[in-house]
């Protein structure tokens, strides 16, 4: 052997190198499938919805089957009151496991919380709606706002659990260590520094729970149900605006078509909008260099 | 157990100029274990008030975990169980909740740790912040009393409100400083204060030591002999959990007792 032998050229390197381009060429065409279907579901209801978005979309209650015109007004305040529902329930949940989870995960309970969690995440949400439908729905003898936003709040203590969970393992812990040796308890240490210091990643978390929350329909079918009148009371059947998209884009008449279009223009807007502060968001997370 | 009968002699005739000196902190037969496995092993040991005083030892001798167990800090570690007691300033400490007795023995880390999210001002009164008691006026001399103290005002005066997380290593372990003697404590731990920093810092934490300990107890633990010898008056040597020799520095490293330990100091291993 002598001490060049190193610099000997491989005898298959003109076939790695295929091999290397081949594969780098997969990549990026993987790459590109994933982001055409996004873009083209984004520019297809933006040009269908967009037309017939108007005024009257936004403030008039739905008309009757051959009058023109009408709105979606109840069915946007509907969306907000059930998400207000579900993050009520959904988030303080969240939250709580999250910090249970982290915090004292030497426990057996804890090891359970987080195994059923990530199952909870993977149930089907027309199962979580079925759940509300039992556990609400019956026992009240008609649909709810209630039922829908406790469906909603279910499928959004996994979201938020598990995000809570991983910002406060990202805490370092001599953060911790820090401000119990000033004499801080171990509560005020976990209020005070840890949540304080994952907060914006948190947040994070809460919104792409609410975003995910407020595209369901599934869950909602056989809890909200859906109105076609004004109505906020949440003991009451409530209009969602994917319920009404859907309810719209299956019936035989146009002019519901083009507000089914204007509806899910609104709605793609809004989980737009919230994956955009959420960017925003982490982004100062980074540059805040926990 | 052979070196633990020498290691009481010592404590029975403490060194002369030392006799009059109190007692901060005591350890009677103490011993830390990590489940089954033994970390420090009976050590008893008497520490001066006013003094500082040096632990060292090779990597993984008990150094840090005999620190962290003056402050109750180990019951964050799981499966960590401890045996025997500790007195301070005569107190058995078992008595007392561990909050309690964390607020008059601050630590230092070895990795400068400030508050990421707080500013420098934020930092100097975490301790106060964080436990809820915030009354403006007094707040502002505090800061600026202990700064001054822990030697960075000079350098921090007209940035107070800037992050913590802007300043230099060294000093972010002074701000760490400020931080820790703005709770007012009667015990300093140090666990490797100036490992993570650079000389000219270094030199700067060595100083502040130096005047720290007119006001409290100071107990560094150290991989660097030197700094040991520099800032010290009393030094332990520990090996294997064991504490092997306890005694005024200046004889640990000019005259030690045991075989052991001037093997360690003249670096023959570790």
């Amino acid at each position: 052997m002598t001490a060049n032998s190193i610099l000997k050229k491989p005898k298959n390197l003109r076939r790695r190198k295929i091999v290397n381009s081949l594969m780098i060429g997969l990549c990026v065409v993987a790459g590109i499938i994933t982001i055409l279907p996004m873009l083209y579901i984004f520019f297809y209801t933006t040009k269908s919805g967009i037309s017939y978005l108007n005024m009257d979309f936004f403030t008039q209650l739905p008309k009757p089957v051959g009058e023109e015109g009408g709105g979606m007004a109840n069915a946007i305040v509907g969306s907000i009151i059930l998400i207000s529902i579900g993050g009520v329930i959904g988030i303080p949940v969240g939250i709580l496991a999250g910090i249970y989870i982290s915090e004292y995960s030497k426990n057996i309970t804890a090891t359970v919380i987080k195994f059923t969690t990530d199952i909870l995440s993977g149930v089907p949400s027309i199962i979580v709606g079925i759940f509300a439908y039992g556990i609400i729905v019956i026992p009240m003898q008609r649909f709810s706002a209630l039922a829908g936003g406790f469906a909603l709040g279910i499928l959004m203590i996994p979201t938020v659990t598990k995000i809570t969970e991983e910002m406060i393992r990202l805490v370092p812990q001599s953060l911790r260590e820090a401000s119990l040796a000033l004499g801080v308890s171990r509560w005020k240490t976990t209020l005070r520094v840890v949540l304080t210091t994952a907060s914006s990643g948190i947040i994070t978390g809460i919104l792409l729970a609410i975003a995910r929350a407020a595209g369901e329909t599934a869950p909602l079918l056989f809890t909200a149900f859906g109105n076609s009148f004004w109505q906020t009371k949440i003991d009451e059947p409530m209009a969602a605006l994917p319920l009404q998209i859907f309810a719209y884009a299956i019936s035989p008449y146009d002019d519901w078509h083009r507000q089914a279009w204007a509806g899910a223009f609104v709605l793609i807007f809004l989980v737009f909008t919230v994956n955009l502060i959420v960017r925003f968001v982490t982004r100062n997370r980074f540059t805040g260099n926990i | 157990m052979e070196t633990l009968e020498i290691e009481s002699d010592i404590l029975d005739n403490p060194e002369e100029s030392e006799k009059e000196s109190k007692v901060a902190v005591q350890t009677i037969n103490l011993s830390v274990y990590f489940s089954e496995l033994m970390a420090i092993d009976n050590i008893n040991l008497k520490i001066r008030k006013n003094r500082v005083t040096a632990i060292i030892g090779p990597s993984g001798c008990g150094k840090s975990t005999f620190l962290r167990s003056l402050n109750l800090m180990h019951e964050m570690t799981p499966k960590a169980r401890v045996f025997g007691e500790i007195f301070i300033h005569g107190e058995n400490i078992s008595s007392y909740n561990s909050v309690d007795i964390r607020k008059k023995v601050g630590m230092v880390f070895q990795k400068p740790n400030p508050f990421p999210t707080m500013s420098i001002y934020d930092n100097v009164i975490a301790g106060l912040k964080l436990n809820g008691n915030t009354k403006k006026p007094v707040l502002d001399e505090l800061v600026e009393k202990n700064l001054k103290n822990s030697g960075l005002w000079e350098e921090v005066k007209d940035r107070l409100k800037s992050p913590a997380i802007s300043l230099s290593g060294g000093q972010q372990q002074r701000l760490c400083i400020a931080r820790t003697i703005a709770v007012s404590p009667e015990i300093i731990l140090m666990d490797e204060p100036t490992s993570a920093l650079d000389p000219m810092s270094t030199a700067n934490i060595e100083e502040l030591i130096f005047n720290l300990k007119k006001e409290y107890t100071i107990v560094i633990v150290t991989h660097n002999m030197q700094q040991a010898a520099r800032v010290s008056d009393q030094t332990a040597f520990l090996y294997m959990g064991k504490l092997i020799e306890f005694s005024k520095t200046r004889r640990m490293f000019t005259n030690p007792k045991e075989k052991l330990t001037e093997e360690y100091v003249t670096g023959k291993f570790g």
